[in-house]
């Protein structure tokens, strides 16, 4: 979907994007990872040309964009910025609708769209005739990704769309943004310095320093199979809880103990991660789930202590740096 | 006339035909420069925002004519496009310029950059982030911009009555001429009005919404225009010659009032300041002026001046005022200052005048050439028998008399001389006068009798026929009231007269106020 070969720019004499290459699948999330001047907001810009390349080239669908014309190219491709950069004199519904009338759809497509996406945002129909700065921080950022996805471009580009946020606010938007099947089908690319956003949000984590990609893999290959002590201390800090998240239950399922009691209760899927289902548990005595393998069919009833034998069965096999 | 106890009301609504084409000017003149302002401002602040390299350059030159002071940048305007409305337009559009252009650099510059940045990566091109973004989110500080503009060019444009343009200033300036508080106020309390009701109304415009300012943005041109066009209501006027006359000489009973009750003048007349007037003459902006007979700019400018035929302009023959006791005291002193009348006529005063104020030559240097040629001037004689005390007024011609004076008492007497030159006004040298701080100093025959003596209006239309009439009755009060002596007169007359272009009058065949009615009058 999304190519990238040898991207350079520079600024004066510093490189910011050295020569990075990289490819996006259709309907995947890439996070660019790092820390402020490592490139990666660079990187992004130059996807829909914010900011023209030095040398290199980027092709989305096999086309080169550095001979589109910037502006048909940027009403395509979606965009959300940190600060969501709403238009302060529009409200909400013609801050939305910009990207339409950039295309001149009519006002019924247009509205009945915009409705669409309130709905799907969990945003009230009553905010449309208000101006930005009288709505909430996380309001803005939902305003913000709607315009984005109002002409429902194939690709989004999002450059540290949470980063303005609270932790609580964040975190909501966080798991809206998971279910939104608005964003199922996109091919995304992320830039966050947020270890964190970028496991739980991204398929695949590019982490960048220097102007470089250092890395780039899934969250549990860069915890796992880290390149070099880059990556791996840049996890570090956060590294049980990223592992608890990057661990499905798929990954342990040959260190729980076979068997399951026939009941009626309910069971989890094994697509969870190791962290969702330690959260089920109420901890009360002999207390244990049941968790349903879709590939197999199989169901397995597992106690706390089990859970966590196979977690460090698994751990050992895991090659130590 | 008791022009006293007339009340400020009561002068306002005599002259509200004056006052209301006066305004209509004057809001004229501010707004059609204000729109040609705002139709280059903008663009050009605009443009240096995307030229940042020389935005510095730009902001500069606009700064700097910003400091100019407004009377000598009308000034340079009259030999680009001579007096009236042109010049005037360009002056206050030039100051205006500044505010504008600045607040819109500093409006576009200042809208949020993550905004901007949005704008852009939506796919929007250049012209539709200026117009949907950058702008309407600068408005309000453009619009500031604008309002500043507005305050500064209803305040500047009191100055366009200097060039003949029109507008509030010429009540206000011909009131400070003429020390009429009434006729000062009668334009100064419009303008001060003018200006708060402007910054008012476009307060408003700038506290409206965003999306009211969208309508606003179209209607603002329209307004302005119209405005604009206020100017042009009262000037449908026109004429063979023009008449430049100053604000004092247009309320004078010897000046442009008795022009026309007694000559029964009429030319079509534009107020101007003194300043300006001469050069405006020579450049054939004006065909007719007022001004003084022995003023160097007469011969600096090739203009002659008309015969006043029938005698409506008081003489002002120049002769020494001196103390009586100081007479006493200085027995030779008459006889000595006695010696420079009947040599300076009007032509050699405008001469002498001419080598001070264009020449720009050391009045002394020009006293002591002149009295050498007139073969005058003595060496100083070292004088031990006291010392005399010269007074003069501050300008001019009066610093060139007390420099022949000077130099006269010292070669002819055995005195010394102290000079206390360049006194404020005739109030002040008067008073150093009466109050023994001089012993004499040279005054006007016109002066006395008007300034000092203050004739009723009766008994100067009497004596305004011969310059003995005016001498002697001068002489005598001045001896009576105040103990003084006016010696015998020096020989030129600096009184008001009409002036035009040597060349132009030759070929109308004009010499006299009469000929120029007479030539007014024909087809």
């Amino acid at each position: 979907m999304i190519k990238v070969e040898q991207l350079l720019k520079a600024f004066g004499t510093t490189k910011a994007v050295d020569g990075i290459s990289f490819e996006v699948a259709e309907g995947e999330t890439l996070a660019l990872l790092g820390t402020s001047g490592c490139g990666k907001t660079t990187t992004l810009k130059m996807l829909n040309r914010l900011i023209e390349p030095d040398s290199g080239s980027i092709a989305i669908n096999g086309k080169n964009i550095l001979e589109e014309n910037p502006e048909t190219l940027r009403r395509g491709i979606g965009y959300v910025l940190q600060n969501n950069g709403l238009f302060p004199h529009y409200t909400v519904a013609e801050n939305i609708a910009i990207v339409p009338q950039l295309l001149k759809w009519d006002k019924a497509k247009t509205d009945k769209r915009i409705n669409e996406l309130l709905e799907k945002l969990h945003l009230s129909k009553d905010h449309l005739n208000a101006y930005p700065s009288e709505l909430s921080g996380g309001q803005q950022q939902r305003i913000g990704l709607a315009r984005a996805l109002v002409a429902d471009p194939p690709v989004l580009l999002m450059d540290e769309p949470f980063g303005a946020l609270d932790n609580v606010t964040r975190s909501k938007i966080h798991s809206e943004f998971k279910v939104l099947d608005e964003l199922k089908r996109k091919t995304i690319i992320l830039v966050t310095h947020d270890v964190q956003e970028a496991c739980e949000l991204a398929n695949r984590i590019a982490l960048m320093d220097k102007g470089k990609i250092v890395q780039i893999g899934t969250p549990a290959e860069l915890l796992f199979h880290p390149a070099n002590d880059f990556v791996s201390d840049f996890l570090q800090e956060q590294r049980l809880q990223l592992e608890f998240k990057a661990i499905k239950i798929t990954d342990l399922w040959e260190h729980l103990p076979e068997g399951s009691r026939k009941t009626n209760t309910s069971s989890l899927s094994a697509e969870l991660d190791f962290w969702a289902v330690l959260e089920q548990f109420q901890f009360i005595k002999g207390e244990n789930l049941n968790i349903l393998n879709q590939q197999n069919k199989e169901v397995k009833t597992i106690t706390f202590e089990q859970l966590m034998v196979a977690y460090s069965q698994y751990k050992n096999l895991q090659p130590h740096e | 006339m008791n022009e006293e106890s007339q009340s400020l009301w009561g002068f306002m609504s005599q002259q509200a035909d004056k006052l209301g084409i006066q305004t209509l000017q004057h809001i004229g003149l501010t707004f059609i420069s204000l729109f040609i302002a705002v139709l280059i401002g903008l663009p050009l602040g605009i443009y240096i925002t995307r030229k940042k390299n020389i935005s510095g350059v730009v902001l500069g030159i606009a700064g700097i004519l910003q400091t100019i002071p407004s009377i000598a940048l009308l000034g340079f305007m009259i030999p680009l496009l001579g007096i009236g409305a042109k010049p005037a337009i360009v002056a206050l559009l030039l100051y205006a310029l500044l505010p504008i252009i600045r607040n819109t650099y500093t409006g576009i510059t200042g809208v949020d950059g993550t905004v901007k940045e949005a704008a852009v990566a939506m796919g929007m091109s250049k012209w539709q982030v200026l117009f949907k973004v950058e702008l309407p989110l600068a408005m309000p500080v453009i619009l500031a911009g604008i309002r500043t503009a507005t305050v500064i060019n209803v305040g500047v444009a009191t100055l366009a009555s200097y060039i003949a343009a029109g507008g509030l200033g010429e009540f206000i300036f011909g009131g400070i001429s003429l020390n009429n508080t009434n006729m000062i106020l009668a334009g100064a309390i419009p303008a001060a009005l003018l200006a708060i009701i402007f910054d008012f109304l476009l307060s408003l415009v700038q506290k409206l919404n965003f999306k009211k300012i969208k309508g606003a943005v179209k209607i603002a041109p329209v307004a302005l225009l119209i405005l604009s066009c206020l100017y042009f209501i009262p000037s449908a006027y026109g004429g063979k010659l023009t008449a430049g006359f100053t604000p004092e000489f247009m309320g004078r009973q010897d000046g442009n009032l008795g022009l026309q009750s007694k000559y029964g003048l009429k030319i079509h007349t534009i107020v101007i300041s003194d300043a300006v007037m001469y050069k405006a003459a020579q450049e054939k902006e004006l065909d007719v002026i007022s001004g003084y007979s022995t003023d160097g700019r007469l011969k600096a400018y090739d203009l002659i001046v008309l015969d006043d035929d029938k005698k409506i302009f008081p003489p002002y023959y120049a002769a020494p005022v001196v103390r009586e006791d100081a007479l006493r005291k200085f027995p030779e002193l008459e006889k000595t200052l006695n010696l420079l009348s009947g040599f300076i006529t009007d032509s050699i005063m405008t001469e002498l005048n001419y080598k001070t104020d264009y020449l720009h030559q050391p009045p002394e240097r020009v006293a002591k050439d002149f009295l050498v040629a007139k073969k005058l001037y003595r060496a100083d004689q070292g004088g031990k028998e006291g010392v005399v005390r010269i007074g003069s007024k501050i300008f001019g011609e009066q610093y060139i008399l007390a420099s022949m004076y000077t130099m006269l008492i010292k070669g002819y007497t055995n005195y010394d001389v102290a000079t206390k030159t360049g006194l404020g006004g005739t109030k002040i040298v008067f008073d150093a006068l009466t109050n023994d701080q001089i012993d004499f100093y040279p005054e006007y025959t016109g002066t006395g009798l008007l300034a000092i003596l203050q004739a009723p209006p009766k008994t100067v239309t009497q004596l305004q026929v011969s310059k003995d009439s005016t001498y002697n009755y001068v002489a005598r009060e001045f001896e009576k009231r105040y103990q003084l002596k006016w010696l015998k007169p020096i020989g030129f007359n600096n009184a008001y007269a009409l002036m035009m272009r040597e060349k132009q009058a030759k070929e109308l065949h004009i010499k006299t106020i009469s000929n120029l009615k007479r030539y007014l009058d024909s087809k």
